[in-house]
């Protein structure tokens, strides 16, 4: 094993190094997630609790109150599964964000590819969507949802790749530039409560009528079209193939740009954190 | 065969800033920064200069040097944490760096949890430390508290065990900066035969340490880094030596001469002295060390005392001994004018190490004259790398008898 060590400015991936740290991936979350819920009396029993009491609470307030739509679908089922992805969304891209910050310790001290950090706190807020199937599968016995197993044989993986890679690219930015400006340590949580109203989680995006605006916003925030995509199962209508290509490309475009930001900084994180 | 590490021509680079006005206002700031003029300066510092050595397979290097001569920068970049600003390194092995033990340890895991945790840190794989795990929790000597959460540790059981994980590792190079600065003695001195095993199983190994001895039994070549530069490279005795006999080997501000609060007393600061009564930095195991106090009395002081006290560099005080205690000694009652005192140690199997010296001056009433802290070390080298049992204060041999018993 012969390697050089010089002033880079790489902007690619190194995918061969990133493989020989696989295993740490694995590590950094199983640590992110025991942690989460040390020293909690329900312990993991939160992480399906939490969505299930915004449903109710917006079930009431939207739907009962407000009488906001819900397409095709009871509307529990329609802003849980809003919230499914977009809890992926907030909590990866405000772990990721504050990851590097809050592993400055291991930074200072230790060599690893550092995209480790912010993909494994991303990776720690998907086992909490995957605990939320519980209620969802409860839900849609309860409701007598006819769900459509084709359509979400595609939607689920389509949803969950635009999310993630949206999240990726997002939270990778934001970490890197956490670490240089601390102001992001505030900015995130604000923005994380600001783009839930850009987002149709609680609302449907047809309630937007003017089409311009609506598409608009359906392009910029990848995060629609992909609860858009994982709904149509539910909803008993076909994906909307134009919207997934549009998401993925917008996704993909915020992913490498997001890493590539990283991958230009991440040389100097050592000595800025 | 070809280096193990070629380090070629690296230099670093950083940044210093200074605020401009430390009263500026969070206004002026906003001004300034709408007006887009900073309210910082910035100066460039190099850190490391042009730094060029290579190291073979197999060589253990001690790297010596001032507090922010650049060796910690240096170890820096080898560990890959920061890059040279310019010049390149060539590693043909695995690189472990040891910059602190325990690296990644998390309070609310448990001790189990934590050795995956810190082991993956390092670099071990998963397999690798499942292996190694009986190994790691015997050295570490905490099986009982394997699953209790780390934060319901002692410092020292976390240390032991953030030990024995690095104590496992097994790469082709290993860069370690005085980890053996922390823990008591006994943990300092398992630190170093742990060293020792890895620098004589055949593995390169780069060490930063302030504990000279240290660096000469386990390193056979040194490398000196003075503001940034090597200054010299060579077998390890010989650089300890070069670097000893040019730097202060002190605290930062020692006084040269040292006052009594009355005026009375002017003390030239202590040194020690060989044999031939020269002055000298350091003494080799089983030396006998003397110190030499030069004193100035303006006005005659009635029953003066002189106290000294040697302590470990983990606080414990290995004795106190005072000019009254020795009934042999006769100082003129009272003294007066400019005179000499020396005083022998007599403990010639003291343990090689660093040892602060406390030293003070007191007159008929017990009212202290003079009294230093952190000013004056005493340092003794190893001249044999081994003795059976060389843990303790004293590298003490006692007298053994042998005879058979016949009836």
């Amino acid at each position: 094993m012969e390697y050089e060590i010089k002033p880079a400015q790489r902007l690619g991936l190194d995918l061969k190094e990133l493989w020989d740290f696989h295993e740490l991936f694995f590590f950094f979350t199983w640590r992110d997630i025991k942690i989460k819920y040390k020293q909690t009396v329900l312990g993991a029993v939160w992480a399906i609790l939490q969505p299930f009491l915004l449903m109710v609470v917006f079930t009431f307030f939207f739907n009962h109150a407000l009488k906001v739509p819900s397409e095709n679908m009871p509307y529990p089922i329609f802003v849980f599964t809003g919230l499914m992805l977009w809890n992926v969304f907030s909590s990866g891209i405000s772990n990721a964000g504050n990851s590097m910050v809050n592993n400055a310790n291991i930074i200072k001290k230790i060599y690893f590819p550092r995209l480790i950090i912010p993909v494994s706190a991303i990776l720690a807020s998907l086992v909490d969507y995957l605990m939320t199937f519980i209620i969802l599968i409860g839900m849609l016995l309860y409701f007598h949802t006819d769900v459509s197993y084709s359509t979400l044989l595609v939607g689920l993986p389509l949803s969950l790749l635009i999310t993630l890679m949206t999240t990726f690219g997002l939270g990778s930015f934001l970490s890197a530039l956490n670490v240089k400006y601390r102001d992001f340590r505030y900015v995130i949580p604000f923005m994380v409560q600001f783009l839930l109203f850009l987002t149709p989680v609680i609302y449907p995006v047809s309630i937007i009528s003017n089409g311009w605006v609506r598409e608009t916003l359906q392009i910029l925030n990848p995060m629609s079209g992909a609860i858009d995509t994982f709904r149509a199962a539910f909803s008993n209508t076909s994906i909307d193939y134009l919207l997934v290509v549009k998401s993925l490309t917008v996704s993909l475009l915020f992913s490498v740009v997001g890493m590539a930001y990283f991958r230009k900084t991440e040389h100097y994180f050592a000595d800025l954190a | 065969m070809k280096p193990i590490l070629e380090i070629q021509n690296i230099s670093k680079k950083f940044r210093i800033s200074h605020e401009l006005s430390p009263y500026l206002t969070f206004q002026g700031r906003l001004l300034n920064m709408l007006r887009f003029r900073s309210t910082v300066t910035s100066e460039e510092f190099w850190a490391l200069k042009d730094i060029s050595f290579s190291i073979e397979p197999g060589e253990s290097i001690g790297i010596i040097g001032k507090n922010g001569a650049g060796k910690s920068t240096l170890l820096k970049i080898l560990s890959r944490i920061t890059p040279p600003s310019s010049g390149k390194i060539i590693s043909r092995g695995r690189i472990a760096s040891l910059l602190e033990v325990g690296t990644g340890f998390h309070p609310e895991l448990t001790g189990r949890e934590n050795i995956f945790l810190n082991g993956s840190i390092l670099g071990m794989k998963r397999k690798e430390i499942t292996k190694k795990f009986d190994a790691i929790v015997d050295f570490s000597g905490v099986e009982k508290f394997l699953d209790t959460p780390l934060k319901h540790y002692s410092s020292g059981m976390q240390l032991r065990l953030a030990f024995a994980v690095a104590a496992f590792l097994e790469p082709e190079i290993l860069i370690i900066d005085e980890v053996l600065a922390v823990g008591d003695a006994e943990f300092q001195r398992k630190c170093m035969g742990k060293m020792d095993e890895v620098a004589n199983s055949g593995r390169t190994i780069l060490f930063v340490s302030h504990n000279m001895g240290a660096i000469k039994s386990l390193c056979h070549k040194a490398i000196l880094i003075k503001q940034g530069q090597v200054e010299m490279i060579g077998p390890s005795a010989k650089v300890v030596e070069h670097y000893l006999a040019t730097t202060q080997h002190h605290a930062e501000n020692v006084r040269e001469f040292i006052q009594s609060k009355d005026g009375k007393i002017n003390l030239k600061l202590p040194y020690w002295i060989d044999a031939q009564e020269e002055k000298v930095n350091t003494y080799s195991y089983g030396d006998n060390p003397t110190l030499r106090f030069e004193l100035e009395l303006s006005q005659p002081i009635e029953n003066l005392v002189i106290g000294l006290a040697l302590v470990t560099k983990d606080g414990s005080r290995i004795f106190t001994s005072h000019s009254n205690d020795d009934l042999q000694f006769k100082l003129p009652n009272p003294a007066n004018g400019k005179f000499t005192i020396d005083t022998r140690i007599d403990l010639p199997s003291l343990s090689p190490g660093v040892y602060d010296i406390i030293f003070g001056i007191k007159d008929k009433n017990h009212d202290t004259l003079i009294y230093s802290e952190d000013e004056i070390v005493l340092e003794l080298n190893y001249i044999r790398k081994e003795k059976d049992g060389d843990e303790g204060l004293l590298w003490h041999t006692t007298n053994w008898q042998y005879r058979t018993n016949v009836k």
